[in-house]
């Protein structure tokens, strides 16, 4: 059952679920976030429709900065804005941003310490039409290999706006991960949101689970389907939204190691070097169990609708299903 | 402010005593850039002791202007110099590059907090220094201070000083002033042969920048030239500062091959006689 305690949205499993495209948080997160403090800042490398920031830069145009195509510039910038006080969003496409500019982020961001958040929308395979070019699959290990700073791939329009108003308060450099295509609304506005803390979205009526599916980002209602169509075959599972692949939530994914004993990890990214990869590492050193991970084998993307590529490269509902029933086999 | 004669004396010997500093350091640390930091060492003596509006003794001074080092590895000079202008002791000088020191082989801010950032690779610092700029136009600031960027002739290879130079005249960032040392050297030869930058006042021009072409060697002229760039309205200004490469020790002068490389103790000893033996 959907976890009762946080207020998730109760018409996950209906046809008539909402949908919003994630990266449509950010922008609404983002107008608020300056609404609530006039030294945050966005900026933006000629994509600010794409990535939602017009709500902002129409509201707040003097508080906006328009760098063109340019984003080594756009995040080396907003270091030395922040270096005034200043909070600046800097968004872009996330092949771009930290694809490009990776060397950027960590000399004047991350090495730097200056809290800059670097928002990069159109991630994972989900980008669909435009082809592999634009899908970044490999943001998550470029941004979370960095020290000092925060990675965060929500799984709704709602976690991104609730995500974006919590990074203007920190002052720390972040990375958030955005989704181009409409994904649908998981949580709702009373859903508990910190950085950092890891919820059970989803969890047996009785009993304990078998198996622990830890998911990021936008897979997640497809999660909660498995999860639900499993626990009709008889397989209990808990469903287990990591928001912030860092920091890692070490004590929830502890705890659900320690039911389970047998974990699957799920996200749109390469899996090496991602989300499930933080989740092993940390695993490994702590209380190792067989690991399933649903995510990108080690190939590029290519052009197609969000869900055929979803299905194509193994990443939908019923892949998740197969990889919990792979893993419980290998339960010791 | 007028420099006066007995001034330029005065900056001729404190530059002249940072010049024996880096090359102790670099002695010392037997690694590190030597060419740079003596080519630069007038241009950073004249800011630290007579342009900047800085106190070493509350370096987060909130009113003070701002220096954005972007080519990190003439570090040795802006160390020199800050210990000399009182921000550290001189005797630190001597831990460059040794572990645990607050003088890195690049600048680090963690661990030498008063820095404004910090760098080492290339073709950034261009753009830090512009987001603080954009930030005090915001806030009204822009008349308060300045913002400085040092940058090198060599890293204008770099894309990200391009796209920087391309901003900075959209915003007309005139509380904005970069300082580029145009020494023609890089680590591996030339600049016109490694990469030509040539025609390269008009192409700082082309990106709508007021441009001046100074001598790095001459209080008087920089001192001019830096009210001339503090006045203009409407443009950021890079002063191109033609600067002789290893300046002051005639064995390191113009010669590319002591861009990246430290004196040993012998060629040292040899380069602080000739520094002591200067006559003002």
């Amino acid at each position: 059952m959907l976890n009762p305690k946080l207020k998730l949205n109760p018409k996950i499993f209906n046809q008539d679920c909402e949908q919003a495209p994630i990266r449509r948080g950010f922008g609404q997160g983002l107008m608020l976030a300056g609404e609530k403090n006039e030294n945050v800042i966005g900026l933006c490398a000629d994509l600010t429709e794409s990535t939602a920031m017009n709500l902002f830069a129409d509201k707040f145009p003097e508080r906006f900065i328009q760098v063109g195509v340019a984003e080594q510039n756009l995040v080396t910038v907003a270091s030395g804005m922040a270096a005034m006080g200043k909070i600046p969003f800097c968004s872009s496409y996330a092949m771009f941003s930290p694809g490009r500019n990776w060397e950027q982020i960590r000399t004047t961001i991350t090495y730097n310490d200056r809290p800059v958040k670097i928002v990069g929308s159109h991630s994972g395979i989900s980008v669909g039409p435009d082809g592999g070019t634009h899908q970044a699959l490999e943001d998550i290990a470029l941004m979370r290999v960095m020290p000092n700073v925060d990675v965060i791939s929500p799984c709704d329009a709602i976690e991104a706006k609730k995500a974006t108003l919590e990074l203007a308060k920190s002052g720390k450099p972040a990375y958030l991960r955005l989704v181009r295509e409409k994904t649908p609304i998981i949580t709702t506005e009373e859903t508990p949101f910190s950085i950092g803390k890891a919820e059970i979205y989803w969890m047996p009526d009785t009993g304990f689970a078998q198996v622990g599916i830890i998911v990021t980002g936008g897979l997640m209602s497809r999660a909660l389907f498995a999860a639900k169509e499993l626990e009709a075959e008889g397989i209990k599972t808990k469903v287990l939204n990591l928001s912030a692949v860092k920091p890692l939530d070490e004590k929830e994914v502890l705890a659900l190691a320690k039911e389970c004993k047998a974990i699957v990890t799920a996200e749109e990214h390469q899996i090496a070097g991602g989300m499930g990869s933080a989740v092993a590492e940390f695993l490994a050193q702590n209380f190792p169990v067989p690991i399933e991970f649903i995510g990108v084998r080690d190939q590029f993307g290519q052009s197609g609708t969000p869900n055929e590529l979803i299905e194509r490269y193994g990443m939908g509902k019923n892949a998740i299903k197969e990889a919990v029933k792979k893993v419980l086999q290998r339960k010791i | 402010m007028f420099l006066p004669e007995e001034k330029i004396k005065e900056l001729t010997k404190k530059a002249n005593e940072i010049r024996m500093s880096i090359i102790e350091m670099l002695i010392e640390a037997k690694s590190g850039h030597t060419a740079g930091p003596l080519g630069m060492a007038d241009i950073f003596t004249l800011f630290y002791f007579h342009i900047l509006k800085h106190d070493p003794k509350r370096p987060d001074w909130e009113e003070r202007d701002r220096v954005v080092l972007s080519n990190g590895h003439i570090c040795p000079v802006l160390y020199a110099t800050m210990a000399h202008a009182g921000y550290f002791p001189v005797e630190e000088l001597k831990t460059l590059r040794k572990l645990g020191t607050r003088l890195q082989g690049h600048p680090h801010r963690e661990y030498m907090p008063w820095l404004e950032n910090s760098s080492g690779p290339l073709g950034s610092g261009l753009s830090q220094a512009i987001g603080m700029a954009l930030a005090d136009k915001l806030d009204k600031k822009d008349k308060n201070r300045f913002i400085y960027c040092f940058m090198s002739d060599g890293e204008m290879d770099e894309g990200n000083t391009w796209e920087a130079m391309m901003l900075a005249g959209k915003y007309k960032l005139n509380n904005l002033i970069a300082i580029v040392d145009r020494n023609n050297i890089q680590i591996e030869g030339i600049t016109e042969d490694v990469m030509p930058l040539e025609p390269f006042h008009s192409k700082w021009k082309a990106f709508n920048w007021h441009v001046i072409e100074v001598s790095g060697h001459d209080f008087r002229f920089l001192n001019e030239v830096i009210e001339e760039a503090q006045v203009m309205s409407g443009k950021p200004t890079v002063i191109i500062a033609h600067t002789i490469p290893g300046k002051g020790v005639k064995e390191f002068e113009r010669d590319y091959k002591w861009h990246g490389k430290a004196p040993s103790e012998e060629e040292g000893k040899m380069a602080l006689a000739e520094l002591r033996n200067v006559r003002f």
